[in-house]
């Protein structure tokens, strides 16, 4: 194993680490050095084993192969309580709060300060306020949890794994869920946390994000540990490779490129020409900016002809109500013309999901009117927007885009399946045609159609909805989150399709938690902001800087 | 008039204060009480033989909690330990003591609807002032709920059943053992809704085939109505035993007809389950056997 070998004292030792849930090897011969007082990411595709390490780390699972050491002591195969009072704190993708206990109970849980038989609240309170104050992370300890903004939340999980002494705070995906203004915060606090001596190992796919801020990288790939490295002497590029196996082109935030991004990289190219090269390519970087470069100029000064058609989707003052409030969506109104992208940014829970329901039909609207090439879809049933050529790549793929237990087949036709039946039946052999040719188009794996879809990774289950979602005739689609969790080659093959999407001339309204894939696809960006769209401008004005305040309410 | 009204409200109300008070428990750890029939049945027998082999009602009293407990720990552990459905394992425990409690009522007094007389607290059917209130296990009732409520907002346990009903996966990643929590919210549950099958066969001084007549149910009722809160499941409970009095009273009087004021109590029970209590949440990992 060819692992850089951290200089000096180590916080983690983990060799040869195996772990099988069922027939699925998650580890196969992971390792994973950690000195102290560095922060150090792992990263990987998705299913490269980089959480069940990660929690065999914590104490969550015990390894079924090799050899965990902490702070120079053998505790393979330890449990989460003997973790905690070592000194390992993990903060977890989903975070592990109740929301219906206080910021203070959850930070207490499980090691209550008492006065005789009750739980002292004022004392578990006024230690977090200590807590809060010498570490700088901000927190009102009597607020409840559920009412808590993603970013805050978080907060609460680093302070829990604080409050018990952590000394090696484990932290997975913990960018995932935070708006660009948050992350920098995050980025703040573990270094702060760092320089006062504590160990921080992370895991993430973010390559821009982890440059600046880690010490030292693991990348992980089919369960093995492939290689270890500096970041000062390497490149996201590099990065890239040592993680998918082969060369993967990336623009200058870290996204994939596909073989239609042709004009994204224009328009980051442009405004920097002259400047070093903002373009990151594995291989032929200058073929590539030289190629791009003439079509730059013509698609940012010639407007597209497509822009001057009337709308294909237009919202007038939609109201939509949510599982909470009486107005998730609040008097929206927007248009997406033929051809184009409108990219819908903001922090998750603003009101996106509800928009996007209300227009796939799945959720009345309270008041306004959407119209589909000037016909009012408003009262339509989902059957009957469907027929109209509205399609809709759901957020959450598990919950509304797949039925897990069904094959490749029966989920590439579900919703269209009047069309491969006759008299009531499905055809099976018509099916079956159908989905081999689909499988094949977007190249999903394994071929089999008579899999279930719980059978592939999330990637291919992505592949699977695009596919449904995506047929030829589709006026528009509603694009929700629809890279969410899904690995470097899947994105930029779902990007490809999108963008040819676009090309044929229909409508997207894409929403996604990335920033960066918001830049990369869109023609226009809006932002939503607690059920408004509180900005909209071209995409060449667009950038993290210009949006990550009107994210927060920050600018309004 | 109207104090007879009160006094025959808070007598109904006592088994349904016990059943529903381990209903909060229970359901509050994330285990689904539709077991509080049987364990309110269990409860009725059990103190019914304490009583009649030792001649006191307080061995009635231990026997009952004992026999609740028991089987509080049966469900605990199909659920908890086997991961079997909470609802299925509910219905077995409820069939299953319905049928031991008639097969022991046969081998125990030889008969097939009763026990004979024992003895128990109170005046036996006789709803005097006095007589309700020496009864030790009103007396219990009134504080069970105040008590649950402590014990749920204030002390570490009831902290931890909150976090474990909740969000399991947040009180293991903290050490805490969801199993343990569980094990103990539940049997105490059982021992709990024992006591109001207790104070029924204990009241009327003998068991009855099946006794309970379906107040474990009720009082589940009165746990959501009351949205899984000690206090307002308690103030669900005095409604429904409200209701029932008032059936009782309206009854004799010959104003509606008998089948409608039968009604009366399901009837405030639905409207209220239906409307008055809005949308209630319950606890998020209520029902999910933990994986």
């Amino acid at each position: 194993m060819s692992l850089d070998t951290p200089a000096g004292h180590l916080a983690v030792r983990m060799s040869h680490v195996q772990k099988f849930f069922g027939p699925v090897h998650a580890n196969r011969d992971a390792s994973l050095d950690v000195a102290v007082g560095e922060i150090h990411a792992v990263v990987g595709e998705n299913g490269a084993g980089k959480s069940t390490l990660l929690r065999v780390l914590s104490g969550m699972y015990a390894p079924d192969g090799g050899t965990v050491e902490v702070f120079g002591r053998d505790v393979t195969g330890w449990r989460t309580a003997n973790a905690i009072a070592a000194g390992v704190g993990m903060v977890h993708q989903h975070f592990m709060l109740v929301p219906t206990l206080t910021v203070a109970e959850n930070v207490v849980l499980g090691r209550e300060p008492m006065t005789g038989l009750t739980y002292d609240r004022a004392s578990a309170e006024s230690a977090l306020g200590k807590l809060s104050r010498e570490t700088g992370l901000a927190c009102v300890p009597s607020r409840m949890v559920s009412e808590l903004s993603v970013g805050e939340a978080q907060r609460v999980e680093i302070l829990k794994t604080l409050y018990r002494g952590a000394k090696l705070l484990i932290l997975d995906e913990p960018t995932a869920v935070l708006s660009p203004p948050e992350v920098g915060e995050l980025w703040r606090v573990l270094r702060t946390v760092r320089d006062a001596g504590a160990t921080i190992v992370l895991v993430t796919h973010k390559l821009d994000e982890l440059m600046d801020v880690t010490d030292r990288i693991t990348v992980m790939r089919q369960g093995k540990t492939v290689t270890g490295m500096r970041t000062s002497e390497t490149t996201p590029a590099a990065i890239a490779t040592a993680m998918v196996g082969r060369a993967v082109r990336l623009d200058a935030s870290g996204m994939p490129v596909g073989a239609e991004g042709r004009e994204v990289e224009l328009a980051r190219a442009v405004p920097d020409a002259g400047g070093p090269p903002d373009q990151m390519l594995i291989s032929s970087a200058h073929d590539r900016i030289a190629l791009s470069v003439p079509a730059a100029i013509t698609s940012t000064l010639a407007p597209t002809p497509a822009y001057t058609d009337t709308p294909r989707l237009r919202l007038t003052a939609v109201t939509v109500a949510g599982a909470r409030s009486k107005t998730a969506v609040d008097t929206l109104s927007l248009t997406i013309a033929p051809g184009e992208i409108l990219g819908l940014a903001g922090v998750e829970g603003n009101g996106q999901t509800e928009l996007i329901e209300a227009i796939a039909g799945l959720r009345p609207v309270t008041s306004g009117t959407i119209t589909v090439d000037g016909t009012d879809i408003t009262k339509y049933s989902i059957g009957k927007r469907l027929a109209h050529g509205i399609t809709h790549i759901p957020e959450d793929r598990h919950a509304r885009g797949l039925v897990l237990d069904y094959s490749i087949a029966d989920n590439l036709i579900l919703g269209r399946q009047k069309q491969f039946s006759s008299s009531g039946a499905i055809n099976r052999a018509r099916t079956l045609a159908f989905a081999e040719d689909r499988i094949k188009a977007f190249d999903i794996r394994p071929t089999d159609p008579n899999l279930p879809a719980r059978a592939l990774s999330g990637g291919n289950q992505q592949k699977i909805v695009v596919a449904r979602e995506m047929p030829a005739d589709f006026r528009v689609l509603l694009a929700a989150q629809p890279t969410r969790g899904v690995d470097v080659g899947a994105i930029e093959f779902i990007h490809d399709q999108l963008r040819a999407a676009r090309r044929s001339g229909k409508a997207i309204l894409l929403v996604s938690a990335e920033l960066h894939e918001i830049l990369a696809l869109s023609d226009r960006v809006a932002v939503m902001y607690r059920g408004k769209i509180v900005t909209e401008m071209p995409r060449a004005e667009a950038s993290e800087e210009v949006l990550g305040p009107w994210m927060t309410g920050a600018q309004s | 008039m109207l104090l007879l009204l009160l006094l025959q409200t808070l007598r109904i109300a006592i088994p349904y204060l016990f059943a529903a008070s381990g209903g909060v428990l229970a359901e509050r750890a994330g285990i689904v009480s539709l077991t509080l029939e049987g364990f309110m049945l269990t409860g009725a027998f059990c103190a019914t033989l304490g009583s009649f082999y030792f001649g006191s009602p307080w061995m009635g009293l231990l026997l009952g909690v004992a026999g609740g407990a028991v089987f509080g720990a049966i469900h605990a552990v199909a659920t908890i330990r086997f991961k079997a459905d909470q609802i299925v394992s509910a219905v077995a425990i409820n069939l299953m003591v319905v049928g031991l409690t008639r097969f022991f009522l046969r081998l125990a007094f030889d008969s097939s609807s009763n026990s004979p007389r024992v003895a128990g607290f109170g005046g036996d059917g006789n709803a005097g002032v006095l007589a309700t209130f020496t009864n030790p296990l009103v007396l219990l009732g009134i504080l069970v709920m105040p008590a649950l409520a402590w014990v749920i907002d204030r002390t570490r346990f009831g902290l931890r059943v909150r976090a474990v009903g909740e969000k399991p996966e947040a009180a293991t990643t903290l050490g805490i053992s969801v199993d343990r929590i569980r094990y103990g919210a539940v049997i105490t549950s059982g021992a709990l809704a024992a006591l109001g099958g207790c104070y029924l066969a204990l009241d009327q001084h003998q068991f009855t085939d099946q006794m309970t007549a379906g107040r474990g149910f009720i009082a589940l009722a009165a746990v959501i109505f009351g949205r899984w809160t000690p206090v307002r499941a308690g103030i669900a409970c005095l409604l429904f035993a409200f209701a029932e009095a008032l059936q009782i009273q309206v009854q004799g009087t010959g104003v509606l007809p008998s089948q409608f004021v039968s009604m009366i109590p399901y009837v405030l029970t639905l409207v209220a389950l239906a409307g008055v209590v809005g949308r209630a949440v319950p606890p998020a990992a209520l029902g999910r056997a933990e994986g």
